[in-house]
C-alpha cells in the first residue's frame, strides 16, 4: 500500500515543475524525532496532505492557510522528510529534516568471550547510540567504560561516539580471570564478562620416578609465562623412546598437573610437550 | 498318460531347482565345505565364518589346542561392541606358503565390511591331515586377563549450559580458537591429497572440521573437499591433530594454490578415557609392505569400543608428508594392549623421520 502511495506521489513530484504552486508549505528544517511539529500552509480551501518519511507515509486532508498538526508518532524514524500539499490547481512540497533524539539506549558488544592473558589489542568493546526510537544518534556523545579485572584495580576509559560508534581496544591484563567491561551512556549501564585464560605453557617441566619395570612422570605445575596456571583438561604429551620403540601418551592435566606411566626397556628417552610448547628432555639408564 | 504329466511335472521342478543351486554356486559353495584338500579346508571355514554359520565352522577346526568355541566366535565376531560386531566377512584370498603330506600353510586375506568401510586382515593359518580330511589349526585367541581391580575415575568433562541470548551482543560465547599448524599438498597416483596438522588453542574443547579448496590457476575452484574422518574431529585444550584431504582424479599441475578452512564449534566432551600408543616402530608386514605398528593401552577404566588410529610422518625438515589411519577390530578393554598397524607407502618410508600418532575413540552410550 505504502509502495503504490509512494509511487503516486512520486508521479505528482515530477509533475511539479508543470505545474503552479498557488499553495505553500512551511516545515521548520530540522525536528528531533519524536517531537511533534506544525506545519505552515498557505493558499485557500482544503487540500490532500501527503507525509513521505523513510519509513512512513501519512495521507491526510487539511484545511490550507491553517497550520498542519503532525503528531511525534509520524516523526520516530530520523532522515528526510516530504511534505507535500496537493488541491485542484496544483501541488507544493516542502522537505525537512528529523534528527534522532538524546541518547536513550545503546548496544553494548564486547569481543572476543575469552582472550589468552597478555595479549596486545585483543579485547574490542564496541557500543552502538540510539535514541529512543532505535535511530543511531549520530551528534557525538560520550560512553563510559570501566573494565574491572578479578585481580587489580579497575580501571576507566572515556570515549566519544563518531556517527553513533564508540570503540576502544585494548591488551588483556597479565592474569587469568574474568574481565568485567560496563559500558554507561548516561543513565542507562551494561555489562559484559570477559574471561582472561592463561597463555601457552612456559618452563614446562616434569619429573620421573623409576620403578622396578616402568617409570611414572608427573610434571611441576603448569603454568603460562605470568604464572597463570593452565586449566585442567589442557593436553599434556608425554614421548618415551627406548629399545622398545616410541611411546606416546596425550594425558590430560588434572588438578594442575599431568601424570603418565611408561613400562620401560633399556635407556630410555623422555620428553613433554604442551601444544607447540616443549618442555624438558629426561634420559634414564633403564634396566638391563 | 495320467501318471506321465506329474512325473514330468516333478522332473522339471527339479531340473530348475538343480539350474537355480548351480547358478547360485552351489558347486562352488560345496567345493569350499568340503576339506579334501588343506586349501578347500580353509576355504569352507572362510565360508562357514562368512555365513555365520559358528557350529560347522568350529566342528571343521583341529581342537589339539582345546580352542573353545566362545573364545574362536568371539575373536571372530567380536565382542563389547567392537567395530568387528558391525562386520561382515565380505569375500577372502587364499593361497599356499608351504605343504607337505601332513601339514600346510596357507595365508588368508579376509575383506571385512564394516560400519566405517572395508577393512583388510591377512592371517597365516596351520592345517594339518587328520585322517581323509584336512582340518584348519586356529590359534587360541589370548584374550588379555586384566585382574580385578577399582579403578578411580575422576575424568574431567565441558558441559555446554544455557541458552544464547536475544539481546545483540549480550550472551554469546566465542568458537573456540583452532588453528592449523602446516599444510602440505601431495601428489598420489591417482589423487591430491592435502595434509598436515590443526591445533586446539583455545582452553576450552573444540569440534572441527578442515575442508580445503584446490584453486585453478585463474582462481577458480576445481575441487572441494572435507578430511571426513581422516581427522580427530574432538579436540581438547592444546591438543593437535593430524588431518587429511583427498582429492581423487586430481593432479597437481592443475593447482594453483589451496584454501583452507577450519571451523571449530564448542562442543561438551570428556578428557577420558586416556589412551597410550606404546612400542610404535616402523616394520614390515607379512607381505613385505611397511607399516607402523605398536599397542593401544586403554588406561581409563571405560571400554572404548572402537579406535581409530592416526598416524602423522614428517620428513627430515619435520614436514608432514603423510597421514594415515587405520580402525582396529577389537574394543579397548581397560588396561588391556590391543596392536594395530597403519601402512605407509613406500616412497613415504624411504623418506620418512619421525611419526607422531593419535588415537580416536567412539563410546557406545550405555542403556
Amino acid at each position: 500500500m505504502n509502495a503504490l502511495l509512494t509511487a503516486r506521489l512520486l508521479l505528482v513530484l515530477i509533475a511539479l515543475p508543470a505545474i503552479g504552486q498557488p499553495i505553500g508549505l512551511r516545515p521548520p528544517s530540522a525536528v528531533a524525532a519524536g517531537s511533534p511539529v506544525s506545519i505552515a500552509t498557505s493558499g485557500a480551501g482544503t487540500a490532500t496532505f501527503y507525509l513521505l518519511g523513510p519509513s512512513h507515509a501519512v495521507k491526510r486532508t487539511v484545511q490550507l492557510g491553517q497550520e498542519v498538526s503532525i503528531p511525534g508518532s509520524d516523526l520516530s524514524s530520523s532522515g528526510l522528510y516530504q511534505a507535500i500539499a496537493c488541491d485542484s490547481s496544483g501541488c507544493a512540497s516542502a522537505a525537512f529534516q528529523v534528527l534522532p533524539a538524546s541518547p536513550a539506549r545503546f548496544s553494548f558488544l564486547v569481543h572476543p568471550s575469552r582472550v589468552p592473558v597478555n595479549t596486545a589489542n585483543a579485547i574490542n568493546a564496541t557500543a552502538l547510540v540510539f535514541d529512543r526510537f532505535e535511530n543511531t544518534v549520530l551528534e557525538p556523545s560520550s560512553v563510559a567504560f570501566r573494565f574491572s579485572p578479578g585481580v587489580g584495580e579497575p580501571f576507566n576509559r572515556r570515549v566519544p561516539t563518531e556517527l553513533g560508534i564508540a570503540w576502544l581496544q585494548m591488551g588483556s591484563t597479565s592474569k587469568q580471570g574474568p574481565l568485567r567491561v560496563l559500558a554507561s551512556v548516561g543513565e542507562n549501564a551494561e555489562t559484559r564478562v570477559i574471561q582472561q585464560v592463561a597463555s601457552e605453557a612456559c618452563g614446562l617441566r616434569m619429573q620421573a620416578t623409576s620403578g622396578p619395570r616402568n617409570v611414572r612422570l608427573q610434571t611441576e605445575p603448569v603454568r603460562d609465562c605470568g604464572g597463570n596456571p593452565l586449566p585442567d583438561g589442557t593436553v599434556v604429551s608425554f614421548t618415551k623412546i627406548d629399545g622398545a620403540g616410541r611411546s606416546t601418551v596425550d594425558t590430560p592435566i588434572k588438578k594442575g598437573v599431568a601424570s603418565a606411566q611408561f613400562s620401560v626397556s633399556g635407556p630410555a628417552r623422555i620428553s613433554v610437550a604442551c601444544g607447540v610448547v616443549l618442555g624438558n628432555e629426561i634420559s634414564l639408564g633403564g634396566q638391563p | 498318460m495320467r501318471r506321465v504329466l506329474p512325473l514330468v511335472i516333478v522332473l522339471a521342478t527339479a531340473a530348475l531347482v538343480a539350474a537355480g543351486w548351480s547358478g547360485a554356486g552351489g558347486f562352488a559353495l560345496r567345493a569350499e565345505r568340503s576339506a579334501a584338500t588343506a586349501e578347500q579346508a580353509v576355504r569352507a571355514l572362510m565360508a562357514d565364518i562368512q555365513a555365520h554359520n559358528w557350529d560347522d565352522a568350529y566342528a571343521s577346526l583341529d581342537h589339539r589346542n582345546d580352542i573353545q568355541k566362545s573364545d574362536f566366535i568371539a575373536e571372530i565376531a567380536g565382542t563389547d561392541g567392537s567395530l568387528r560386531t558391525y562386520s561382515n566377512l565380505q569375500s577372502f584370498d587364499v593361497w599356499p606358503l608351504h605343504a607337505d603330506e601332513s601339514h600346510s600353510t596357507l595365508r588368508v586375506r579376509m575383506n571385512w565390511s564394516s560400519a566405517v568401510g572395508s577393512l583388510e586382515e591377512l592371517r597365516d593359518l596351520s592345517v594339518i591331515r587328520d585322517g581323509n580330511i584336512w582340518r584348519v589349526v586356529w590359534a587360541k585367541p589370548n584374550f588379555p586377563v586384566v585382574p580385578l581391580q577399582v579403578v578411580p575415575v575422576n575424568y574431567l568433562r565441558w558441559d555446554v549450559i544455557g541458552r544464547r541470548s536475544d539481546d545483540w551482543g549480550g550472551g554469546s560465547v566465542d568458537s573456540p580458537q583452532v588453528r592449523i599448524m602446516s599444510m602440505n599438498a601431495v601428489e598420489r597416483p591417482d589423487r591430491v591429497v592435502v595434509l598436515g596438522e590443526v591445533e586446539n588453542e583455545d582452553t576450552v574443547p573444540a569440534y572441527l572440521n578442515v575442508n580445503a579448496t584446490l584453486l585453478k590457476p585463474d582462481g577458480a575452484s576445481l575441487d572441494e573437499q572435507g578430511s571426513f574422518d581422516a581427522i580427530s574431529h574432538r579436540l581438547l585444550p592444546k591438543q593437535i591433530s593430524p588431518y587429511r584431504v583427498d582429492f581423487p582424479g586430481v593432479r597437481l599441475s592443475q593447482v594453483k594454490s589451496v584454501r583452507m578452512d577450519v571451523r571449530a564449534l564448542l562442543v561438551p566432551a570428556s578428557a577420558d578415557p586416556v589412551i597410550s600408543v606404546e612400542n610404535q616402530n616402523i616394520a614390515k608386514d607379512a607381505l613385505g609392505r611397511k607399516i607402523l605398528k605398536g599397542v593401544l593401552v586403554n588406561q581409563s577404566g571405560q571400554t572404548a569400543n572402537i579406535a581409530q588410529v592416526l598416524a602423522v610422518f614428517y620428513d627430515s625438515g619435520g614436514k608432514v608428508i603423510w597421514v594415515n589411519d587405520g580402525y582396529l577390530g577389537q574394543a579397548l578393554l581397560p588396561q588391556a594392549p590391543v596392536p594395530f598397524a597403519v601402512d605407509i607407502p613406500d616412497d613415504v618410508a624411504a623418506r620418512l623421520q619421525s611419526y607422531h600418532v593419535v588415537v580416536n575413540h567412539y563410546i557406545a552410550p550405555t542403556v
